[in-house]
């Protein structure tokens, strides 16, 4: 039975956090029944709470916890295909689907997110230049819409012109055309669940650039630079550059041949929630980064990793934003088109100048983005920093809006916190698209977060 | 909403011509605009105040308010409310008086516990009420370093402060478990229009340095705060000086 409790929930970035009556345990039904009963303040879906900022809370209203809803209906190790619902995880769903051989087509930096929260957001990972964002690999979607009604939407084909709009303004809309509750993805078929990983570091921020633009880059499945986000002059920009793809079984030793794939993924230790602000500062910070960059070969080629190596570094230590102590912290993403490498350097040099710190620098090229009206990624350079909330990052942060809006590029809405509702408009040309598509399955604006109220969406 | 480094979206003003709330509102518009609403009587100074807040880049409304019909507090706080979501409230109204009439004077004694103590008690009740419905949101409310010990220059105002000051404390734990945030800003003497004249107290501050404040207090999410912040110390060493030594004390 479902029942509902008053929580106060934030993000992951444990900023602004509101208070909301929370669905506790939900079924499709009780899911139907919340969605037509709906008061003023709406409803939104919550997921895992990785999102950064506050799209999965509603201050006031109704919040439907998804992680309830986590059923694998059925996988198909031939046609590699699952049917569950969105509120299974993808760690779940990696350790059900690689004794199959099956393997989940994107993966995020970390695996703690739903199914819904990684079509809602329609997240990226390191193979976003070769296999695109999450929603190029969901066959189909059951959507509970503002009506209560269930509708089963896909891609294109047999459905409706109505359904395919709907189904792209899902994915990527943040939660706010419906309630995502279970979907069919394409996976794909794997030998193993290993990768053979070449790393190299680079002294500056060109000759990083310079490498990922030289034809090498489509060779690797996966690729991805951390940078160091504080070294300033000659060593701006110096990075650690990790590209790779998944391992045949041939490419194992033959300790790992025998159960090539084992899910080897270890988490280490839970960060305690006792960590003082201040302890993410620009001493601590700076060693990281020297060292961090130190322990990269200088150049390494074919080491096979497991995918807390690879993929989820962070995921070996659990909770870990709470070393950046009470006040949170947020993460900055952005993506500027080819072209304006000018502007990318801009913000990088911005970052390294504004003394903020930061550890967790990714830069990548994308490939091609997909039909959705609000995904985020689009061809280009996309790069990230998280740092802890202080004095001075609020400018820092609309300084670089400024550049990015410059530039044509955009944020990233799952970890946007602290934008102006005109600046993200104008970032997403095709909003005014997508809120037609809004407008025509929820009229009366029955799914509402604090994200779609800040940004005005 | 507030957002995460703390820049509001809307500010509601109770005492929208009070010169601590039109600097706050001015030092949050310099870092992003904002919707303000000045809650006061109408009046040309109400005009000017909100004028000078579109001069700094603001989308203001005026709503009328009256301190001192609590009756319709209710209503103005529903008003407020209308337009959409209030992440900030300044409950900045007061009046200082002249201080030997409030003891001598019953009118005037009464008028300034009705502004003072009891219209910011009931915009307090309506704010509640208003905010948990709405899930989020910080109340803000001006008490006084005159509230904390009674002095014989003065106790009247100091007295409906003290009341403010208890009622919004213990307001602060009523509202917790909703996630309302209430901050109780304790400023020592302040130089304003309504202490035009009188000899600045030692640690005196402009309603820019309150503003600081209390903008500081919102974004740390704290629940009480002085202004200057060392008031604080000088307060709670002032607090424990015997009575005789106290009355001669020149303060």
């Amino acid at each position: 039975m479902s029942k509902t409790a008053r929580r106060s929930l934030t993000g992951w970035g444990r900023t602004a956090p509101s208070t909301a009556r929370v669905l506790c345990d939900p079924t499709v039904e009780s899911i139907q029944h919340a969605v037509t009963g709906a008061g003023q303040r709406g409803v939104i879906a919550r997921g895992l709470g990785r999102a950064y900022g506050d799209p999965a809370q509603n201050a006031g209203g109704l919040v439907i916890d998804m992680p309830g809803l986590d059923r694998i209906h059925s996988i198909d190790a031939d046609s590699a295909v699952v049917d569950l619902d969105a509120g299974v995880s993808l760690d779940t769903l990696m350790r059900r689907a690689l004794p199959f051989g099956l393997w989940v087509p994107v993966l995020p930096g970390t695996r703690q997110v739903t199914v819904g929260g990684a079509i809602a957001a329609d997240i990226h990972g390191k193979n976003h230049h070769t296999q695109g964002s999450f929603g190029n690999h969901v066959l189909s979607m059951d959507l509970v819409t503002a009506d209560g009604s269930v509708r089963t939407l896909t891609p294109g084909g047999a459905s409706s012109p109505e359904d395919t709009e709907l189904f792209w303004a899902t994915v990527g809309g943040m939660g706010l055309t419906g309630v995502l509750v279970r979907a069919t993805i394409q996976l794909k078929h794997t030998e193993t669940a290993y990768f053979v990983v070449d790393t190299e570091r680079t002294v500056d921020l060109d000759e990083l650039m310079a490498r990922l633009t030289d034809g090498t880059d489509d060779q690797y499945t996966y690729s991805v630079a951390w940078f160091d986000s504080m070294s300033t002059g000659s060593r701006m920009g110096r990075a650690v550059l990790t590209r790779g793809w998944g391992a045949r079984r041939e490419d194992l030793p033959p300790k790992l041949r025998r159960d090539p794939l084992r899910f080897d993924a270890p988490q280490l230790l839970t960060a305690p929630p006792i960590f003082p602000s201040g302890l993410v500062n620009r001493a601590t910070i700076a060693a990281f980064n020297e060292v961090w960059y130190r322990k990269a070969p200088v150049h390494r080629r074919g080491e096979v990793q497991n995918i807390t190596q690879f993929f989820h570094p962070l995921d070996l230590v659990g909770d870990w934003n709470r070393v950046y102590g009470p006040r949170g912290f947020l993460q900055y993403q952005f993506v500027v088109p080819f072209g304006a490498e000018q502007t990318f350097r801009r913000a990088v040099e911005t970052i390294s100048a504004s003394g903020q710190v930061s550890f967790l620098n990714v830069l990548k090229r994308f490939g091609a983005g997909n039909e959705a009206p609000l995904s985020f990624p689009t061809p280009g350079w996309t790069l990230t920093v998280d740092i802890p909330i202080g004095p001075g990052l609020a400018a820092m942060c609309d300084r670089l809006d400024e550049l990015v809006l410059a530039a044509g590029g955009r944020l990233y809405l799952a970890k946007e916190s602290r934008t102006s509702a005109a600046a993200l408009h104008r970032m997403y040309p095709r909003l005014e698209e997508w809120r037609k598509v809004r407008a025509t399955v929820d009229p009366d604006g029955i799914f509402a977060s604090d994200l779609s109220r800040r940004l005005q969406l | 909403m507030i957002d995460a480094v703390g820049n509001p979206q809307s500010l509601l003003l109770l005492g929208g011509t009070s010169e601590i709330a039109l600097a706050t509102a001015e030092r949050y518009a310099a870092a992003r605009s904002l919707r303000v609403l000045l809650a006061a009587r109408p009046s040309e100074r109400l005009d000017a105040a909100a004028d000078r807040l579109r001069g700094a880049g603001c989308t203001v409304s005026t709503l009328p308010f009256d301190a001192r019909a609590p009756e319709t507090h209710a209503e103005v706080v529903e008003k407020a409310f209308a337009d959409g979501d209030i992440d900030v409230t300044l409950v900045a109204f007061g009046l200082l008086g002249d201080q030997e009439k409030a003891w001598t004077d019953v009118p005037t004694a009464v008028e300034l516990a009705q502004v003072n103590y009891l219209a910011a008690v009931s915009v307090g009740v309506a704010l509640s009420s208003a905010l948990q419905r709405q899930g989020h949101g910080t109340i803000v409310a001006l008490s006084s370093a005159a509230g904390e010990r009674a002095r014989r220059s003065n106790f009247v105002y100091g007295s409906t402060k003290a009341g403010l000051d208890v009622f919004y404390t213990g307001l602060t734990e009523a509202l917790r478990p909703a996630g309302i945030k209430v901050c109780v800003v304790r400023p020592g003497f302040v130089h304003t229009r309504m202490t035009r004249g009188m000899t600045a107290a030692p640690l005196s501050v402009t309603p820019e340095q309150v503003a600081d404040v209390i903008i500081e207090s919102v974004a740390k999410g704290r629940e009480q705060a002085w202004a200057p912040p060392q008031m604080r110390f000088v307060m709670s060493a002032l607090r424990h000086v015997p009575r005789p030594i106290f009355r001669r004390l020149p303060i």
